[in-house]
């Protein structure tokens, strides 16, 4: 049926393809770096590339470390604020793109997507322009508002990616029921979303864990990790930094598996 | 309501039939009213407070630094003394264009050297991988973009640096070791590695929807595959490859972490240029605004072209 596909998978059954060659190189390309730092999380050198035989001094050494407890506690605080609020903006935002046409949609769309076109730095300091030109102070606050600017408008993107394979009939089945729209929207729609919102939510906190840039130039007087991880590798090597990223690699490897798990559930609904 | 209303009127004597036709009336306007203003409730308690939020950390900032550009010189703290254009100006000396030139090579580069290692893993995962396993292979790929982008170009510190792990293994191996921190090369490896997962992911979403049949026709009619590859596959995935290059370029272009990390001093990019007039020595806003213009406009410009030429329609060739 099918003889040129039959005969190319004929051929690569006797040897591998260049393409899965070069694949296998890509896949050693992403993970080696990742790979080497966590073995040598367990160096006991600290300074150059010799194995000096395994240790486990910097994961120690790292446990003491309160700075870096109150800065991953300062990343915490921003994020989880940060995507509380806006889980309920870009949900809200996303179903009402969804249901009304209005004079001035577009523009509103496009200012939507500005967070994710604009570059970081560019978006940084502009929001420190901003603060700086209404007096506030810069604090763990100014850094929340910040970082709910980008939340939002991702959490908003993956919110009505998944609106529009929804069945409209349910909301209408409910409203012709006898439910207020009210009703509609929390029992029938919203629980339709909650996998497209909680992986929204979780690329959103992943983000705002990540973000360097932002966080630098409206966080003020708190010190969220990004800074504090920048501040110290940015002078060489630091054996306890390489401990503490074995950690968060892990911490985000599990935050990947439950996204894929939310998304499966999501398209399974 | 406004049957009763009605049957009230009947039910009523003539004096107050007046009365009654004018409450009821106006019960009717109220009406109107009240279910118009209810109708804008709903659209706006939903796109309200995101559009609040947009407006007010978003939009309002970008005028501002639009208005901060045309101040020269401009230190924090001063009062606005005159408009001009002399920051957009000093962007044009040696040094400055220099810097521009720089990131936008170092964003192409990256950009090309996604697209030639990315097309063929997302080829081999849309369309020659096992079927079953193609969705857990590119998860695995894009796995590395959940971890922290710092810690990931830090990883590279390891490998790269003089006394790392690449020129362990050339010593190992006799050959003479390389110094390769702090240079070009540094810059375009990290952003390859940061950036690749983006490129694979747009690819593959674009090579999984295309229609094999096209292929079998191509065969059919004698093409042979490098043939059918670049007038049937290649056209196909057109759109896909420009929104892929598109994010890397505009991703990379604005990238600050590994041209501050691998590049050393010798790789200032506009987004390194940028912090330093606002957290660096130099502390010039007015500058740095200008110099954030242009960078948001060289993104625009992307943007524009990827419009223009990107989105062609992809069964051209059908």
């Amino acid at each position: 049926m099918k003889p040129a596909v039959a005969a190319n998978t004929n051929h690569q059954n006797r040897r591998p393809s260049w393409q899965a060659l070069l694949t296998i190189l890509m896949y050693s390309f992403m993970y080696i770096p990742i790979i080497i730092l966590g073995v040598y999380s367990f160096n006991e050198s600290r300074y150059g590339a010799i194995w000096k035989g395994f240790s486990l001094t910097w994961y120690r050494k790292l446990m003491g470390d309160e700075r870096l407890f109150f800065a991953l506690g300062d990343s915490l605080k921003i994020a989880l604020c940060a995507v509380a609020i806006s889980s309920i903006l870009g949900t809200l935002m996303a179903v009402g793109l969804s249901k009304y046409r209005f004079p001035g949609k577009s523009l509103y769309v496009g200012i939507s997507y500005l967070p994710l076109i604009i570059p970081d730095i560019a978006i940084a300091v502009a929001t420190l322009v901003f603060l700086a030109s209404v007096a506030i102070p810069l604090s763990l606050w100014t850094a929340i508002a910040a970082h709910m600017v980008f939340c939002l408008a991702y959490i908003a993107i993956v919110v009505s990616s998944r609106l529009q394979g929804l069945d409209p009939n349910l909301e209408e089945a409910a409203l012709d029921l006898g439910a207020t729209p009210t009703q509609a929207l929390l029992k029938v729609l919203i629980p339709q979303l909650t996998p497209a919102i909680l992986s929204g939510c979780l690329l959103a906190f992943v983000l705002s864990m990540d973000d360097l840039l932002i966080s630098s130039f409206t966080a003020g007087g708190a010190n969220p990790l990004p800074i504090e991880i920048f501040s110290r590798v940015k002078t060489g090597i630091k054996p306890d930094i390489n401990a503490l990223s074995v950690l968060l690699i892990l911490a985000s490897g599990l935050i990947a598996a439950l996204s894929e798990y939310f998304r499966c559930k999501s398209d399974r609904i | 309501m406004k049957n009763s209303g009605f049957d009230r009127i009947k039910a009523e004597q003539k004096p107050k039939k007046l009365l009654a036709l004018v409450v009821n009336w106006l019960q009717a306007i109220f009406d109107l009213i009240w279910r118009w203003l209810s109708n804008l409730a709903r659209p706006i308690g939903l796109l309200g407070p995101a559009g609040i939020w947009l407006l007010l950390l978003m939009v309002l900032p970008m005028l501002l630094i639009t208005e901060l550009s045309l101040v020269p010189g401009l230190k924090p703290g001063q009062p606005i003394a005159g408009y001009g254009l002399l920051n957009y100006l000093r962007i044009l000396e040696p040094t400055y264009l220099q810097v521009l030139q720089r990131s936008a090579t170092f964003a192409t580069g990256t950009t090309l050297l996604c697209l030639l290692l990315g097309f063929p893993v997302a080829y081999w995962l849309a369309l020659m991988a096992p079927k079953r396993w193609r969705n857990l292979l590119l998860v695995l790929f894009i796995l590395p973009l959940w971890t922290s982008s710092l810690l990931r170009t830090y990883a590279w510190i390891t490998l790269l640096r003089s006394s790392g792990v690449i020129n362990l293994v050339l010593g190992a191996l006799g050959l003479p070791t390389q110094s390769l921190m702090n240079t070009p090369w540094a810059v375009y490896i990290g952003m390859t590695y940061s950036f690749l997962p983006y490129m694979v992911l747009i690819l593959y979403a674009s090579l999984e929807r295309l229609d094999l049949k096209l292929l079998e026709a191509a065969a059919d009619l004698g093409a042979n595959p490098q043939i059918a590859f670049w007038r049937v596959t290649v056209p196909q995935t057109l759109p896909g490859i420009a929104a892929g290059c598109l994010l890397v370029f505009v991703t990379s272009l604005g990238d600050f972490v590994v041209p501050t990390l691998l590049g050393g001093p010798s790789s200032m990019t506009i987004s390194r240029l940028i912090y330093n007039q606002f957290l660096g020595v130099a502390r010039n806003w007015g500058f740095g605004s200008a110099l954030s213009m242009v960078l948001i406009l060289m993104v625009s410009l992307a943007i524009a072209l990827l419009l223009k030429y990107g989105d062609r329609n992809p069964e051209i060739y059908s």
